[in-house]
């Protein structure tokens, strides 16, 4: 019973334990990175030949988080 | 704690991130803005390339008249948007790359290695890049270098973070080899010095011409003030939740052996 009570005080879970595999991560890791990369992309472009929608509307929509976050912009 | 606890708290750490970005960006970036613009509508920046042409209209300008989306739009609705969604998908990332390191970086727990993932993201996204490709306001910067700008800022923030997966790389590898602060100090050497020389070979980007100094500082505070918001709330937030979880996880594992030793 003592030993019980210690033992919940101080956990017997060491930080190594709770790594998730790798093998687990990758599949998330891959979608998120992918997905990241392209809302940057979206929101810090200039809409230049390989956008899809055509003009410059997205690039005036967002331009003053563009300035205030740092993007490259004129 | 599985992926998608990190991934669930990271996109809510950021959800709130994006709004702490826009309210510092509006109430200490917006009047940096308008006072840019307002030069620039004043054409007392000659060196502006981008309106100096009799037909401006394609190209993007700032005056209140012809632009495609209103002044009042973009310094509410369109930052809203920008702030919201750099601030969701960075936190999101931040939450999985939390995973990734969740009992990885030595015997750091949980809430540790959760803020020392936020705080490497912080350092090798924002900081670092900020030091070399600083934001710059308004009528400052040409329309046409503006694909070689972004170019650049893109291959030096790619520079910076592969740096610094490789400078953790670095430090575990010296943990175990000698002990965690020799790894520390390692994993901190090996990355300043691949952004050190990053910095040198990058080419340096000045189209400030007669910008105004004072309002170039003010512009640039409040810009770095944005990103540290951001970046303090999704690691504040992040750690807090992931450390509740934690403490809930623990608490249950505290029962179960608990009631296994009755």
């Amino acid at each position: 019973m003592a030993h019980a009570i210690s033992s919940s005080t101080s956990s017997t879970v060491t930080p190594a334990d709770l790594a998730i595999p790798l093998r687990e991560l990758a599949p998330w890791l891959v979608l998120g990175t992918l997905f990241a990369m392209s809302v940057l992309v979206l929101i810090s472009s200039v809409q230049g030949a390989i956008t899809i929608p055509e003009g410059t509307a997205i690039h005036e929509w967002v331009h003053d988080g563009r300035h205030l976050l740092g993007f490259p912009c004129h | 704690m599985t992926t998608r606890t990190f991934l669930v708290h990271g996109l809510l750490a950021g959800l709130l991130a994006g709004v702490a970005a826009f309210v510092v960006a509006y109430t200490v970036g917006e009047p940096q803005v308008d006072r840019a613009i307002a030069l620039e509508s004043a054409g007392a920046t000659a060196d502006h390339h981008h309106e100096d042409g009799a037909t401006a209209s394609d190209s993007h300008s700032h005056s209140h008249d012809d632009a495609a989306v209103s002044r009042a739009t973009q310094s509410t609705l369109g930052l809203a948007t920008g702030t919201l969604a750099i601030g969701v998908v960075l936190g999101g990332l931040t939450g999985l790359l939390s995973a990734v390191g969740l009992g990885r970086l030595g015997s750091l727990r949980p809430a540790a290695s959760t803020a020392l993932v936020a705080l490497l993201g912080a350092v090798s996204f924002s900081v670092v890049p900020f030091l070399k490709y600083p934001a710059t306001p308004p009528a400052v910067g040409s329309g046409e270098t503006i694909d070689s700008r972004t170019a650049l800022w893109f291959g030096f923030v790619a520079v910076s973070v592969l740096g610094v997966l490789a400078a953790v790389a670095v430090a575990r590898w010296a943990a175990r080899r000698w002990s965690g602060v020799p790894g520390t100090i390692a994993g901190a050497t090996a990355y300043a010095v691949v952004v050190a020389v990053a910095a040198l070979a990058f080419p340096k980007v000045d189209e400030l011409g007669g910008f105004p100094a004072s309002i170039l500082w003010d512009f640039r505070i409040s810009s770095l003030l944005t990103l540290l918001a951001m970046w303090a709330v999704i690691g504040a937030a992040l750690t807090a939740l992931v450390d509740r979880t934690w403490r809930r996880q623990e608490a249950v594992e505290a029962q179960r052996a608990f009631a296994a030793a009755l």
